[in-house]
């Protein structure tokens, strides 16, 4: 899942810096947990496909391009800047 | 074209000026992502009504759809959609979270 999550978001945003983490094992026993050991997601993507979005509109194109990987997984923590000084 | 559980939905949006949809309770959160929202509005003092969602199948789905955002919790104030539990916390740490509910004369300045 994670590769695949990777992938797609590559694809989608040519990232300038692109980390996918597998959090799965610090929710184990919570709710959501699956027991597949891929329920919960962090992100963290820079792209200049974000410059003059807002928070809100850059967390959408993420979900959005994640849309068929948000059905089998649990949680997505995003973190999307446009460039790496974080304006 | 009304859909029953958008019309439940914006009246719940409508009626309170801080609205969380959330799992679980603002006393008893059953997930780390409503808790963290939860603690960011006590945090600021802002009163806000919440949505248990899991009390209720036709809305865990149902918000998911009018919103257009796949996960919960999701914070509404005013009518208006600000995020999720993500951007509820870098607006906070930013102080923008602050200076928005002053402008939405939500909070006393301090």
């Amino acid at each position: 899942m994670k590769d695949r999550i990777e992938a797609v978001l590559r694809e989608a945003f040519a990232p300038s810096l692109l980390e996918v983490i597998n959090d799965s094992a610090r929710h184990h026993g919570h709710a959501g947990d699956d027991g597949s050991g891929e329920s919960h997601f962090t992100v963290k993507i820079v792209s200049e496909a974000f410059v003059g979005q807002s928070r809100l509109q850059r967390q959408r194109a993420v979900f959005s391009a994640l849309v068929d990987e948000m059905n089998s997984i649990h949680a997505l923590s995003i973190d999307a800047a446009a460039s790496q000084d974080r304006n | 074209m009304t859909n029953p559980v958008f019309d439940r939905i914006q009246k719940e949006i409508d009626n309170n000026d801080v609205s969380l949809f959330m799992k679980g309770t603002a006393d008893m959160p059953l997930c780390g992502f409503s808790a963290m929202v939860v603690q960011v509005l006590s945090q600021l003092g802002v009163p806000f009504s919440t949505v248990n969602v899991l009390e209720d199948d036709d809305i865990r789905q149902g918000i998911k759809d009018f919103t257009n955002w796949p996960t919960i919790p999701q914070l509404y104030v005013k009518g208006e959609f600000i995020g999720g539990c993500d951007i509820v916390r870098e607006m906070y740490e930013t102080g923008e979270l602050q200076d928005f509910f002053e402008e939405k004369g939500l909070l006393r300045a301090a």
